[in-house]
């Protein structure tokens, strides 16, 4: 992992006004992303960890502040970032394989060559055979695999994950930790993962950053000193993911708990 | 939905249910049928019997009486020629109607500019009974042809204007974003996700417009005409003729049907993704 800074927060804070009135959903963050590392943001639902990510993808100005991409000010959009939501943002209307080579289909790449690469990474994800399948034909982890298989097969700079596997079954997330971390070993790509989970946050990240409650502000950031590459299914019980969990965990509660008293 | 991850736990004993529902289904079906159609032979043999005894033929005519009506329009050709004129203005109504309905509909969808300003005389025009334009259009265009199928095309133009237009709005942002982001061109993503995602409201618009091209049509042929099922059904109910009448109806009856089912047929066939899933 170079040092070498690609997205950057600085004293960024971004209000949202409706009509409701006016809420701060995140405030004074100072953030590196370096390149190539694996960074997680943790913190409580509300804490505008979505907003830290819609920033970097260029779909959203900070209300003050600076988000800088490589250098200079995002681009509206970052061309250079893929982005996987929460919720499915397949296209029902195509089938596995155009989903997943739409990116090379947007850049005008031929079909037989496209469809070769998008079955490549079809199979990767473990769908081979629903290579022709319509969306809603396939349950709610092969949609995520699609859409992680889609986000990765046109090997954006950077990938944006927003709880992605929010939706998902304990055991089901475990195995999609798996894949991702393997699939994420073979690009080098840099990950910005935002969750709300610090264990998953802790199993797959190099450095986690701690949200506060809203408005989100970093209470802390740590970095994780597991090797890789990392059991997901057993690395839970490993002392030091206990010690830093631990530390982490008092940062989160006292968010959490403030939460519980404002809500 | 098919959950396919728990399959190869289920795979044992699936074809012997699939059959079991299968035959079950096709039971089901057959019941229905059956029931249906006692429901129609019913009441045929109740009109017939009632006709002549309850209540005088005059004012209700007879299912023998009717089709015998029928039969003589056919043999004289008489039939074939109205029923042409009346499919023919709802046709050309309902094909002028509809394109322009999603030209306007995607134009107004993808310049937000225009469609504010345009806004108030939409709704304007769309608040008015486009039936009641009926005479305006028989002054301007005539008695023919024409008149009516400017008056099928106007109505069917703002039901499928209209969907068209709430389906540009309702395009799911996030579908735009993400393409956006793979570097996606304004173009690439009109021809991507909005036209597609469009596809459903046009559907929808044009599937409940084809029933009113026929009243636009039928409407205009009653007030100024001579010809078409309109025209047969006015003609026939100012000599008194309830057989005339009735059978008139009973064509226009199986041609809505027809065109009905043909829309749906076409739109099963160009939505298959969302045929599949259900």
């Amino acid at each position: 992992m170079s040092e070498a800074p690609l997205i950057e927060y600085r004293g960024v804070a971004r209000q949202f006004t409706s009509r409701r009135g006016t809420v701060m959903a995140c405030e004074g963050v100072d953030l590196t992303v370096h390149r190539g590392e694996f960074l997680a943001i943790v913190g409580p639902s509300g804490c505008g960890k979505s907003t830290l990510l819609n920033m970097a993808a260029g779909l959203l100005k900070p209300s003050t502040g600076r988000v800088f991409y490589h250098g200079a000010p995002v681009p509206e959009p970052n061309t250079l970032v893929g982005y996987m939501t929460q919720r499915d943002t397949l296209l029902p209307w195509r089938t596995v394989e155009d989903n997943v080579a739409i990116a090379l289909e947007l850049r005008g790449q031929r079909k037989t060559e496209r469809h070769r690469h998008a079955h490549d990474w079809i199979k990767r994800v473990g769908l081979s055979g629903f290579e022709t399948a319509y969306p809603a034909q396939l349950s709610g982890g092969m949609r995520r695999r699609v859409s992680m298989a889609r986000t990765l097969a046109y090997e954006p700079e950077t990938i944006l994950m927003d709880e992605p596997f929010g939706a998902l079954d304990a055991q089901l997330r475990l195995v999609m930790h798996d894949e991702l971390l393997k699939l994420w070993a073979a690009t080098g790509t840099t990950m910005v993962f935002v969750t709300h989970d610090l264990t998953e946050a802790i199993t797959l990240a190099d450095r986690v950053a701690v949200f506060s409650a809203r408005p989100g502000r970093i209470r802390a950031i740590e970095t994780v000193d597991l090797p890789r590459p990392r059991d997901v299914f057993r690395i839970r019980f490993d002392p030091r993911f206990g010690e830093l969990h631990d530390r982490l965990w008092r940062y989160l509660e006292e968010s959490v708990r403030g939460d519980i008293m404002v809500g | 939905m098919a959950q396919v991850d728990t399959i190869p736990l289920e795979v044992a004993d699936a074809p012997v249910t699939v059959d079991l529902l299968a035959a079950s289904a096709r039971n089901e079906r057959l019941i229905v049928m059956a029931w249906r159609a006692g429901i129609t032979v019913a009441g045929l043999a109740l009109w017939e019997y009632a006709s002549g005894r309850w209540v005088k033929p005059f004012w209700i005519s007879s299912p023998s009486a009717i089709y015998a009506q029928l039969a003589d329009w056919v043999v004289t050709g008489e039939l074939w020629l109205h029923v042409q004129i009346t499919l023919t203005e709802t046709l050309l109504g309902f094909v002028l109607g509809a394109v322009t309905g999603i030209g306007v509909g995607l134009a107004l969808g993808l310049n937000k500019r225009l469609a504010a300003v345009l806004d108030p005389f939409i709704i304007a025009f769309n608040s008015l009974p486009k039936i009641a334009l009926a005479p305006l259009f028989i002054l301007w265009f005539g008695v023919g042809l024409l008149s009516k199928v400017v008056l099928a095309t106007f109505v069917v133009f703002f039901l499928v204007f209209y969907n068209t237009y709430s389906g540009t709005l309702a395009v799911d942002q996030e579908l735009v974003d993400v393409l956006r982001l793979m570097g996606g061109s304004r173009l690439q993503i009109i021809r991507k996700v909005i036209l597609p995602s469009v596809l459903l409201w046009i559907f929808t618009g044009m599937k409940i417009s084809v029933p009113y091209a026929l009243i636009g049509a039928v409407v205009g042929e009653m007030m100024a005409s001579n010809k078409g099922l309109g025209y047969l059904i006015q003609a026939a109910a100012g000599q008194y003729d309830t057989n005339g009448v009735f059978a008139a109806l009973f064509v226009l009856m199986i041609i809505a049907t027809g065109l009905h089912t043909a829309l749906k047929l076409s739109e099963r066939l160009m939505l298959r993704w969302k045929e599949d899933g259900s």
